[in-house]
C-alpha cells in the first residue's frame, strides 16, 4: 500500500527526517512510536504532501506509484486521508458544504454524522470554537466520508476525554477493520492505517500490525508494537537509541 | 424645524464642501436629467438586457415573492406598485405632497450641509421611494427598489425614506445598477430611515454598478426602544469609486443594530465603506462585520462605535483579504467610550488566505481552485437571505472567477 525509501526531508532548511525506510502493506494498521518533536507529524505531513516539507532524498510509493512529487489533491484522491492533530480553523467553510463536496457516491453520511454525534456541528464553521474530542470526531467524519484506503491518523487519543476515546477508538476500528475479527480476513479485504500514537491507547480499539519507533528523525526500530510499547513503557526511548548506536 | 430657507442657505453655503472621505467629485462634469423615460406599467415588458441587469442586483422583474416594487431611473421614478396594500411604496415627491406630517422626518436626520452632495441632492429637490410599514404589520417578504443609471453623464439624486411604526416588521431590498450604455455617471443618494418602538427593519443593499461610476450614498438611521435595524451592504462588481458610511443612532432603551458589509475591490475600483453605530441609549446593543476582498483594487473599511450610555455592548469585526499584490486593504477600526459602564470591542485582521486553509482542503481531495473557491465563498458569506436565485448564482459565478484567478 505505501512504502517509503530512504526518505530525507527538511523544514525552513532544517533536516529533520533522515534516511526513513517505513512500509504499510496492504490491509494493516502500523504504530508509530516516538518522543516529542521526534519527527511523526512531520512524516505524516510529507507523505500527505503538504507544504513546507521539502523532500530531498527518497521517494514514496502509494499503491506501487511514486507520489513523491504529487500535489497533495492528487494524493487524496488516489485514497491517502489525514488526520492532523492541529487543523486550522476554517471561518466560514460549514462542515456540511465540505462533506457534500468529498464524500463519495456509495457513503451515508447521516448515518456517520449520527454516529458521531456530529448533527448539531453540521452548520457550523469546520474547527471553529471546537473542543479537542469535536475536532477529532469531525476529522474523523470527514475522513469516513472521503473513504480512503490508507488513514494517516496523527495521535487520535490526544486531548479527548474517556467518553470521546472509546468513541473516536470505536469509529477508527471500524473504518480500518470493518466488522472484521480474523485477522487474516482483515489483512485482506480491510483498509491500511498508519497511527502516531503517544501512549499506545489507541491500541486497545484496533489491531495493530507492525510498530516503529522515530527518534531523531531516524528509524530505530521496528517490530511487534505491543513488544515495542513494553519496552518504552519500561525503558522510556533512551534504550532505543542506545541499542540503535550499537547495530550500527 | 429649520424653515426651507435655512436649509437652502446652508445647502448653498456647502455646495462646494469636499466630503471629509473619498475621492473628489466636480459635479458640473455630470448634468440632472428631468423629465426622464415614461412611466413602465409592467417591469416584465422591459428589454431582456435590462431584465438580467435588474435580477443581477436583487430586483425581480414580476414582483414574484415581493411586496411591491419600485423603479427610478435616473431621475424619474417610473414605476411604482404594491401586491399589498397595506405597505405604503410611493415615490418621495408625491408622499410630500401626500402628507404634511412628513416633512417632521424630511431632511431631519441626514444634515443638508453635510457635504457636497448632501447640498447638491437638497438644491436638485431629489425624488426617490417612501416606503412605510404601519404599526404592528409585520411581513417578511420584502419590498423591492431598484435605483437605475440610464443616461450617460447623469448625475443621479435619490432621496429616500422609510418609516418602520411601532412593532412592524419591514424587509427592503434595494438594487443599484447601470446600463450597458452608460459609461459615465454619479449617485448620490440620501437615505432617512426611522425604525420605531419595537419594529425591525431588514435592509439589503445590492450595488452592481460599473467601471466608470461614482456613488455617494448618505445614510442616517434612527432606531427607537426594544428596535432592531439589520444592515445588509453587497457590493461584488466594478466601480469607480464608492464612499458610504451610514450612520445607526440607537436612541431608544434595547435597540440593536447590525451591519454587514461584504464587498470586493476589482483593479480600478475605489471602495470606502464604513458603519457607524452612535449608542445614545442605555442597553443598546450592536454588531458590525465587514469583510473585503481586493483582486487589486483599493478597499478602506471603517467601523466605528460610539458609546454614549450605560450598558452598551458592541463588537466590531473588519476582515480583509488580500489576493493581489496590487490590490489595498486598510482597516480603521474606531471605538470611543464616554460613559463608564461600557463594553466596545473590535477584531481587524487583514492579509492573503492561509496556505495552511487551502490544503487542509487539499487534503481531502479538493483541488486548489475549489478549495480557494470555498474559502472565499465562507469568508463571504454572513448569512444573508432572502436573495433571488439569479443574483446567488451570479454571486457565485463572481467568487469562482475572483477564486481561479487568484490561485
Amino acid at each position: 500500500m505505501l512504502e517509503i525509501e530512504n526518505l530525507s526531508v527538511e523544514v525552513g532548511g532544517r533536516r529533520i527526517l533522515k534516511n526513513i525506510n517505513l512500509k504499510v502493506e496492504s490491509g494493516y494498521t502500523n504504530v508509530l512510536f516516538g518522543p516529542n518533536g521526534a519527527g511523526k507529524s512531520a512524516l505524516l505531513m510529507t507523505i500527505m504532501g503538504f507544504s513546507g516539507y521539502n523532500i530531498v532524498e527518497g521517494n514514496i510509493y502509494f499503491k506501487g506509484e511514486d507520489i513523491t512529487d504529487l500535489p497533495l489533491n492528487e494524493r487524496a484522491s488516489k485514497g491517502l486521508g489525514i488526520m492532523t492533530q492541529r487543523p486550522p480553523n476554517m471561518v466560514g467553510v460549514k462542515l456540511r458544504d465540505l462533506l457534500e463536496v468529498t464524500a463519495g457516491e456509495k457513503v451515508n453520511i447521516d448515518a456517520l454524522v449520527h454516529e458521531l454525534n456530529m448533527d448539531s456541528f453540521l452548520d457550523r464553521d469546520i474547527n471553529v470554537g471546537f473542543s479537542g474530542g469535536e475536532i477529532k470526531r469531525s476529522e474523523l467524519l470527514q475522513l469516513a466520508a472521503q473513504e480512503p484506503s490508507l488513514y494517516l491518523l496523527d495521535e487520535p487519543e490526544s486531548g479527548v476525554d474517556l467518553v470521546n476515546i472509546s468513541q473516536i477508538g470505536g469509529m477508527i476500528r471500524k473504518l480500518l477493520h470493518g466488522e472484521m475479527k480474523c485477522a487474516g480476513k482483515r489483512r485482506k479485504e480491510g483498509h491500511s492505517g498508519l497511527i502516531i500514537t503517544h501512549t499506545g491507547q489507541i491500541m486497545d480499539y484496533v489491531e495493530a500490525d507492525k510498530g516503529y519507533i522515530l527518534c531523531n528523525g531516524t528509524i530505530m526500530c521496528s517490530g511487534n508494537p505491543r513488544e515495542l510499547l513494553g519496552e518504552i513503557k519500561e525503558h522510556g526511548y533512551g534504550e532505543c537509541i542506545k541499542c540503535k548506536v550499537k547495530q550500527s | 424645524m429649520q424653515s426651507k430657507t435655512e436649509l437652502k442657505k446652508k445647502a448653498l453655503n456647502a455646495l462646494e464642501k469636499r466630503s471629509e472621505y473619498g475621492e473628489d467629485f466636480d459635479l458640473s462634469e455630470f448634468k440632472v436629467t428631468s423629465g426622464g423615460p415614461e412611466a413602465i406599467q409592467n417591469l416584465e415588458e422591459l428589454d431582456e438586457d435590462t431584465k438580467k441587469l435588474l435580477l443581477s442586483a436583487g430586483i425581480v422583474p414580476s414582483g414574484k415573492g415581493r411586496l411591491g416594487t419600485l423603479l427610478m431611473t435616473d431621475n424619474t421614478v417610473s414605476h411604482s406598485s404594491v401586491t399589498d396594500k397595506n405597505i405604503e411604496l410611493t415615490s418621495t415627491r408625491k408622499a410630500l405632497q401626500k402628507y404634511d406630517w412628513l416633512k417632521d422626518y424630511y431632511w431631519k436626520i441626514v444634515p443638508v450641509d453635510a457635504d457636497k452632495y448632501t447640498a447638491s441632492s437638497y438644491l436638485e429637490n431629489a425624488d426617490g421611494y417612501f416606503i412605510r410599514a404601519p404599526a404592528g404589520k409585520k411581513s417578511s417578504i420584502p419590498v423591492q427598489t431598484c435605483l437605475m443609471l440610464g443616461a450617460k453623464n447623469v448625475s443621479q439624486t435619490v432621496h429616500n425614506i422609510v418609516i418602520v411604526e411601532e412593532d412592524a416588521q419591514l424587509d427592503i431590498i434595494t438594487g443599484c445598477a447601470t446600463k450597458k450604455e452608460v459609461e459615465k455617471a454619479i449617485h448620490l443618494g440620501i437615505s432617512e430611515m426611522y425604525v420605531k418602538k419595537g419594529a425591525t427593519l431588514n435592509f439589503t443593499m445590492i450595488h452592481n454598478w460599473s467601471e466608470q461610476i461614482g456613488v455617494r450614498p448618505r445614510t442616517v438611521v434612527h432606531v427607537e426602544e426594544g428596535g432592531t435595524f439589520i444592515n445588509n451592504y453587497i457590493c461584488l462588481r466594478p466601480v469607480k469609486s464608492v464612499q458610504t458610511y451610514p450612520t445607526v443612532k440607537l436612541e431608544g432603551k434595547g435597540a440593536f443594530a447590525r451591519m454587514n458589509t461584504v464587498a470586493v475591490a476589482h483593479p480600478g475600483s475605489e471602495l470606502d465603506l464604513g458603519s457607524r453605530v452612535i449608542f445614545n441609549s442605555p442597553g443598546t446593543k450592536a454588531e458590525l462585520i465587514s469583510r473585503t476582498i481586493t483582486t487589486g483594487g483599493k478597499v478602506i473599511a471603517r467601523g466605528e462605535m460610539i458609546g454614549n450610555a450605560d450598558k452598551a455592548k458592541g463588537h466590531l469585526e473588519c476582515h480583509g483579504l488580500v489576493l493581489s499584490s496590487k490590490g489595498m486593504q486598510r482597516a480603521i477600526p474606531i471605538l470611543e467610550a464616554n460613559v463608564e459602564d461600557i463594553e466596545l470591542s473590535h477584531e481587524a485582521a487583514v492579509g492573503k488566505i492561509a496556505r495552511e486553509k487551502v490544503e487542509y482542503l487539499m487534503a481531502r481531495g479538493l483541488t486548489e481552485d475549489q478549495s480557494v473557491g470555498m474559502i472565499i465563498r465562507g469568508f463571504l458569506d454572513v448569512g444573508i437571505k432572502g436573495l433571488p436565485e439569479e443574483l446567488e448564482s451570479d454571486i457565485n459565478e463572481t467568487i469562482n472567477k475572483i477564486g481561479s484567478s487568484s490561485v
